[in-house]
């Protein structure tokens, strides 16, 4: 098994999820975003970072990268795709996930712990995790703010797999850092093989760095992985 | 105000007598692009004429020194073939010019210092200082220069893991914006800037050459400021953190294959800079082609192009086989990359521009012959009259009140409205994060950990340049300390007003001197420093303000290293280290409270700084779940701090208000389960408990109002 970690020009946080995978034993390869052959991979990760710059808009200019037509294709296969930050942005450019990230709330770069109530289970970010559980883990972004035109599709469909909340659980103002539309901090496709998150899962993997909350989200991709959701 | 009939010497802010030396050493009158070149190497920021001299003062000699003051970065020994590279630098003028670009270039070129000697930039450290933020232009200045690090620091994405910030009116005109980088490499990845090799090529890689930053450092940062200078802003150079990101991973790729014989960032003074120092630190000559440099636009002379500050630049001297690899290896980054000359037996540095030869100068006089200079010095006047004047705590002070309004200080409140601007977790190496008094990190795959503390004090220092210069290097040394590391190495950054003021070039001379000192006793090696002068703006000199970057070192990174949220209930909470001794000169009580700035700051023992150090450093990495350095408001604040992260009251037994508010260095709180063994003074003073900060007879503050007033601080003024 092995994860392909796709780098774009700008990409900043491929080391560190290498490091978190890496953890658990998860083989994993950086990808340069010109690549046209994703076969060798089981799993994709698209890290944080400033793809292109994040000129234009972010992920604008990334989604016309190379690599990213084989990311469609390993999508249609079901194979395991998932965005954390610049990456949520980047798969929504792509059209791969619904709505778009906005500046936050304050017009403010946002680097600190923040929490996030698990919602949903069925995805490759979650399937270890438990409904309701509350991760203490990094955001790190200034356009993270979530917004949907389809909001209620997103949720009817139940694909928000996590929300931004209070230390208790509890969801309101307050709780959410960043102004996203319904808290939305994570969100999967309706086929649940293509996730994406805000924070960094991967910066809370190690208690020596304040919190290991996010082990099981990286848990929960790694097991997805091994056993990729078929058509 | 120049016109038409200023010589050209004097528009590019060279003296008669310079000028001379330039005739002297050429035999001639020199050429339009020879004396751009001269004007920006002779420069105040490039040569350091004013200060050279005086130095020499600063010791490295310690065996754990790889590289000295001189190179791009200082670097010391880690061990196991690791080093690590740190280098402070000052964007003070810029910053106050243009405040976002002023910042993020500084952070830029900081960056360049430390990847030129192969190491990967791994965290950065902001020292700031500006005016009161009740001015509105303090505040846009504030909002701007902390955007800017952050807009230029996440993009790139180099983590910021700290600083620290001071508020004065000196400031107001001239803020401070100066910005500390490290990073690691290993042994064999270390890289020079010496050219060698006749024939080796010099390939120009990165962002093309424009007309920013033309004189950045002979006009901006070399000079006085006065009213409507507002106009220099064409030569504040604009960041582009997306191209530095990506010279940053083409540059680490090119010494891990072992393409370049030496390396050289463009910063101040460009071109004309990057290729008479690589050619002069080795030896040498080159010749350099100017039609072959990128550039932005049409049109610029060679004097231009020469002393362009156009940022994201990176020259590389390459062996002609390789030539071709790195020609691609850049194309893979998607950077520019360009042959624009080629290494000669020398020594003259030759330029041409359209098939003529435009500059022919001795490569090394560049560097080597700047004029240095012996400024006279005097003891400022205004000393006897702060000396003669102690301050002291008021008899009948409110201490709750004094209290609240000393947490309501911008500077001693919560600073994270700026730090939370900043990634400061990025590499997933932080181990403790800004707003403690020093940032720890771990470094992966080993059980070393590296601390950095920044540290100034314009107040002390303006009223005992000395003492203040020799308080900033011990209070930098605490701050590692309680980390549980042991200060290793120091750069400094010496920001001061004008050198041609005598009582300036009097405090600049005691600061270097009491620093020196203090380094000495500690045997801390200074790897590196800059100069910043001319911060002086309308005839105003700013506040003395040197800056220290401690780098702390360990083996045996702590598993559980002190923080400040970590007071639990019914731990004892003790004072350690020196007695109290009434220290109150330039105190936050006196500054804040009694709204005056006096006094003399007590001298420290040198045999003590080294016990108290190694026993907050020892204490520290043994298990002591809170080991807080006293400085900036003494016992009360630091308490207060504690407290308020760790949402738990404190309860002190007995305890004098002279005492809350003293500022006597070397002193620490430890709060723990188990009394502290250690071999300096250890007094108890109270217990963790409560929903208060409790004084006892002298009152109590509720805690939940302390933090209100802490947290807000920042935030209220600045939204």
């Amino acid at each position: 098994m092995s994860v392909a970690v796709v780098v774009f020009p700008g990409t900043n946080c491929e080391h560190d999820i290498v490091h978190a995978l890496d953890l658990i034993g998860v083989e994993t390869e950086l990808v340069w975003h010109t690549e046209t052959d994703l076969s060798g991979a089981d799993g994709v990760v698209l890290p944080g970072g400033f793809a292109h710059g994040d000129y234009l808009r972010t992920g604008a200019i990334a989604r016309f990268s190379p690599v990213m037509s084989e990311i469609d294709r390993l999508a249609a296969l079901g194979a395991p795709i998932l965005g954390i930050c610049n990456g949520f942005q980047i798969l929504c450019e792509a059209g791969l996930l619904p709505g778009a990230l906005v500046a936050n709330r304050d017009l403010k770069f946002i680097c600190r712990h923040i929490h996030v109530r698990v919602e949903s289970t069925d995805s490759i970010l979650t399937n270890r995790a438990e409904v309701g559980q509350v991760l203490r883990i990094p955001l790190n972004s200034y356009e993270g703010n979530y917004i949907a035109e389809a909001i209620d599709d997103v949720e009817n469909a139940d694909l928000v797999v996590a929300r931004y909340s209070n230390p208790d659980g509890s969801i309101d103002k307050q709780g959410n850092p960043n102004g996203s539309t319904n808290a939305i901090a994570a969100i999967t496709n309706e086929r649940r093989n293509v996730a994406a998150i805000m924070p960094h899962p991967e910066r809370a993997a190690e208690s020596i760095l304040g919190s290991s909350d996010g082990m099981v989200m990286i848990e929960s991709f790694a097991a997805s992985v091994t056993a990729p959701l078929s058509a | 105000m120049t016109t038409e009939a200023t010589p050209a010497h004097i528009q590019l802010g060279m003296t008669d007598e310079e000028y001379d030396s330039v005739c002297e050493i050429l035999g001639r009158e020199p050429r339009p692009a020879e004396l751009a070149m001269y004007s920006v190497m002779w420069s105040e920021h490039c040569s350091y004429k004013s200060s050279r001299k005086h130095l020499g003062r600063f010791g490295s000699d310690q065996p754990w020194v790889v590289v000295g003051p001189g190179e791009n970065a200082g670097v010391v020994d880690l061990g196991d073939g690791w080093l690590a590279a740190l280098r402070i630098e000052s964007h003070n003028h810029p910053s106050f010019v243009e405040p976002y670009q002023g910042a993020a270039t500084g952070v830029g070129g900081i960056l360049r210092d430390v990847f030129t000697m192969g190491a990967r930039p791994v965290a950065v450290w902001d020292p700031l200082r500006f005016g009161p933020l009740d001015d509105p232009h303090n505040r846009y200045l504030l909002e701007g220069v902390v955007s800017g690090i952050a807009g230029y620091g996440n993009a790139v994405g180099v983590p910021t893991l700290g600083g620290e910030v001071e508020f004065a009116d000196r400031f107001s005109k001239n803020p401070l914006v100066n910005v500390m980088a490290l990073g690691l490499l290993k042994q064999e990845q270390l890289v020079l800037s010496a050219a060698s090799g006749e024939g080796n090529k010099a390939i120009l890689l990165g962002n093309a050459t424009g007309r920013d930053g033309i004189g950045g450092a002979s006009i901006l940062a070399s000079a006085s400021f006065e009213e409507g200078d507002e106009g220099k802003r064409p030569n504040v150079q604009v960041g582009d953190p997306f191209e530095e990101k990506k010279l940053i991973e083409a540059c680490l790729e090119l010494y891990d294959e072992g393409l370049v014989v030496a390396i050289q960032d463009l910063g101040a003074a460009g071109i004309s800079c990057a290729t008479s120092e690589t050619a002069g630190n080795g030896g040498m000559g080159m010749d350099v082609d100017l039609d072959n440099v990128h550039v932005r636009e049409q049109g610029m002379t060679p004097g231009e192009i020469l002393m362009s500050e156009s940022q994201e630049r990176m020259l590389a001297i390459v062996a002609p086989e390789n030539e071709q690899a790195v020609l691609d290896l850049a194309s893979k980054w998607e950077i520019d990359a360009r042959t624009i000359g080629e290494v000669t037996q020398g020594p003259e540095l030759r330029v041409f521009s359209d098939g003529e030869l435009v500059a022919e100068v001795p490569a090394a006089s560049l560097a080597d012959d700047a004029p240095i200079y012996d400024r006279p010095a005097e003891r400022p006047s205004y000393l006897d009259e702060v000396w003669a004047d102690e301050p002291s705590i008021p008899d009948e002070v409110d201490v709750v009140d004094a209290l609240r309004t000393l947490l309501d200080d911008p500077a001693i409140g919560d600073r994270s409205w700026i730090s939370s601007q900043y990634d400061h977790m990025l590499f997933l190496n932080t181990v403790v994060e800004p707003g403690h008094d020093g940032s720890l990190m771990r470094i992966k795959g080993t059980t070393k950990g590296l601390a950095v503390a920044t540290d100034g004090d314009a107040f002390r220092t303006y009223l005992d340049p000395r003492r203040g210069g020799a308080r900033i290097v011990f209070e930098g040394a605490m701050n590692v300390a309680v980390t549980g590391t042991r200060p290793y190495a120091v750069v400094d950054n010496l920001n001061f007003g004008n050198p041609e003021n005598p009582e300036v070039m009097w405090q600049f001379i005691e600061a270097v001197d009491g620093m020196a000192w203090a380094c000495e006793e500690l045997d801390l090696p200074v790897v590196g420093g800059n100069v910043s002068f001319y911060n002086q703006t309308d005839g105003v000199d700013i506040y003395p303000a040197p800056v220290v970057g401690v780098l702390g070192f360990t083996e045996d990174i702590p598993t559980k290293p002190p923080r400040l949220d970590a007071a639990e209930h019914d731990m004892g909470i003790w004072v350690i280290g020196s007695e109290a001794e009434g220290d109150l000169a330039g105190s936050a009580f006196d500054r804040i409270l009694n709204g005056s700035l006096r006094g003399r700051p007590a001298d420290v023992d040198g045999d003590t700084a080294r016990r108290v150090i190694t026993s907050v450093a020892d204490l520290a990495s043994s298990g002591t779940p809170v080991v807080h350095d006293i400085s900036t408001g003494g016992l009360a604040v630091a308490l207060a701090e504690i407290a308020i992260k760790s949402s738990i009251g404190v309860i002190l037994d007995d305890i004098s208000a002279d005492e809350l508010f003293d500022e006597t260095p070397l002193r620490a709180i430890v709060v723990s389960h188990h009394e502290p063994i250690t071999p300096v003074n250890c007094r108890r003073i109270g217990t963790v408990g409560g929903a208060d900060l409790d004084f006892g007879d002298l009152g109590s503050l509720p805690l939940a109002d302390a933090a209100h007033i802490w947290s807000s601080a920042l935030p209220r003024r600045m939204n």
